[in-house]
């Protein structure tokens, strides 16, 4: 037993053929319990109003768009080193979904940044760096349309995805160095486990950011198998087009 | 290595190819520019860096595309491929054609360009110490660009897209380098930041070059 059974893509469709309606399910109900609660039930913030909701979509988007992009790091990774189809496909579905979880954080910021600081954009390091992402995000699912043949398209998407990891991060620090900060800083940091932020607000965001995942597994669960089978499909067009025109050749043969 | 040099830099003079092109090009943009924003040269004065590095980066784009499209069409690319030399070194050697015919003459009149937008006289020197020392960060991760659309048909603006976000480090350390000295401040630190991002590429992007080719070969 070891996880690279999965790579087998009739395993992969029988494991995520299950796992998909199980993780639809959780994500509906933390994204719906996540936003109601944090829409309706939370008080208002005392300097913001109620201008802080929209954090509920923000920061759960804002998590996903980043580590979409590790998580098609990682497969092509997987691609360049194991050469599973199953992880060049993950990776190819997790592009639009990680590009659509980026376009949300950048709008829903420019909502929030509008009453908050006064303007929709400011070239802070935070929303720079977001931006150069969505460029990444645009260049890489360009590349996939590109070019036609499908394992010549992984692998070289692949690559790109690797450099460009480096230079995304490189660009992440380098703005830092570039403009001084407008946005806040987290409330939830991770590596001193301290926290800024009260419960009342931290529970609904923290069941969003939960449904946020939920939903970017499903999402990626159903663009996964969605490629398998369009892939699936080639294979049976082609074999039918090979045998129809051997047919016709015989024919011709025979006559 | 040498011979190869050697023929890309003769075919990029001789044939049309890019050489000077880029130049024409960043010629263009610095004349257009005091058009656009109105000749006031205290304007143009604080503006200049920028739109110079801005320039430098669009006219090394333009040159792009024609480091491998014209050698994988005429199947030169695959006796490169075959040859005995590795790929890395066909890689390396194509950045450095491109950074010769590109890079370097845009350096070289990055300065008398830049009066015609009124730079700062103390901002000249860090502009061309940047271009020089940015430039060929630009002209190898330009070739891994076009390592990557090689095979395609239309690859002139996919390369555009995937170039532009990796020369953003790049870009903003030059053009910071520049600023600064503008301001009569100390600006040795981007460009040491730029310098260390340079060398990176140089010494690591090949490889990822060479590896695209392959694919794109195979």
């Amino acid at each position: 037993m070891s996880i690279w059974k999965y790579a087998n893509p009739t395993q992969f469709m029988k494991t995520s053929g299950w796992m998909l309606p199980l993780f639809s399910v959780l994500a509906t109900v933390c994204v719906a319990t996540g936003l109601i609660w944090g829409f309706f039930f939370t008080p208002d913030d005392f300097r913001q109003g109620s201008t802080v909701k929209i954090i509920y979509l923000h920061v759960p988007s804002a998590l996903m768009a980043i580590n979409g992009w590790l998580m098609m790091l990682v497969a092509s990774l997987i691609w360049l080193i194991r050469r599973h189809h199953v992880s060049a496909l993950a990776a190819k579905a997790a592009a639009p979904l990680g590009l659509v979880m980026t376009v949300i954080a950048l709008l829903t910021g420019a909502i929030w940044g509008q009453p908050m600081w006064g303007t929709y954009w400011a070239w802070d390091p935070r929303l720079t760096s977001f931006l150069i992402l969505f460029l990444f995000y645009l260049g890489y699912i360009a590349l996939w349309q590109a070019i036609e043949t499908q394992d010549v398209a992984a692998d070289l998407t692949s690559v790109l995805c690797l450099v460009g990891s480096v230079f995304a991060l490189l660009s992440r620090y380098a703005v830092n160095f570039w403009n001084q900060g407008l946005h806040q800083g987290t409330s939830v940091p991770v590596a001193t486990g301290g926290r800024s932020i009260s419960d009342v607000f931290f529970i609904p965001l923290a069941i969003s950011m939960a449904g946020f995942v939920f939903l970017f597994i499903a999402l990626l669960l159903l663009g996964t198998r969605t490629e398998i089978r369009a892939r699936r499909l080639k294979a049976l067009q082609n074999r039918e087009m090979r045998r129809e025109t051997s047919n016709q050749q015989n024919l011709h043969a025979e006559s | 290595m040498i011979a190869l040099l050697r023929r890309d830099l003769v075919l990029a003079i001789r044939a049309g190819g890019g050489f000077g092109l880029g130049l024409a090009f960043f010629l263009i943009l610095c004349i257009l520019v005091p058009f656009g924003v109105g000749p006031n040269p205290d304007l143009l004065a604080r503006i200049a860096p920028g739109i110079l590095w801005v320039g430098a980066l669009l006219a090394c784009l333009l040159s792009l595309d024609r480091i491998f499209q014209l050698d994988f069409e005429d199947g030169t690319l695959d006796l490169l491929a075959t040859s005995p030399l590795p790929l890395e070194g066909v890689a390396t050697i194509k950045s450095l054609a491109h950074w010769l015919t590109t890079g370097l003459p845009l350096t070289l009149g990055a300065a008398p360009l830049g009066q015609l937008m009124n730079i700062p006289q103390d901002a000249v020197f860090w502009l061309v110490c940047g271009l020089a020392l940015g430039t060929p960060a630009l002209s190898v991760i330009g070739t891994f660009g076009a390592a990557l659309t090689v095979g395609l048909k239309r690859g002139g603006l996919l390369i555009s897209l995937l170039v532009l976000p990796l020369y953003m480090p790049t870009l903003l350390f030059g053009a910071d380098a520049a600023r600064r000295g503008a301001e009569g401040l100390d600006a040795t630190t981007p460009l040491l930041l730029m310098a260390g991002i340079s060398a990176g590429c140089v010494a690591l992007l090949p490889f990822a070059t060479s590896a695209a080719l392959r694919m794109n070969l195979r």
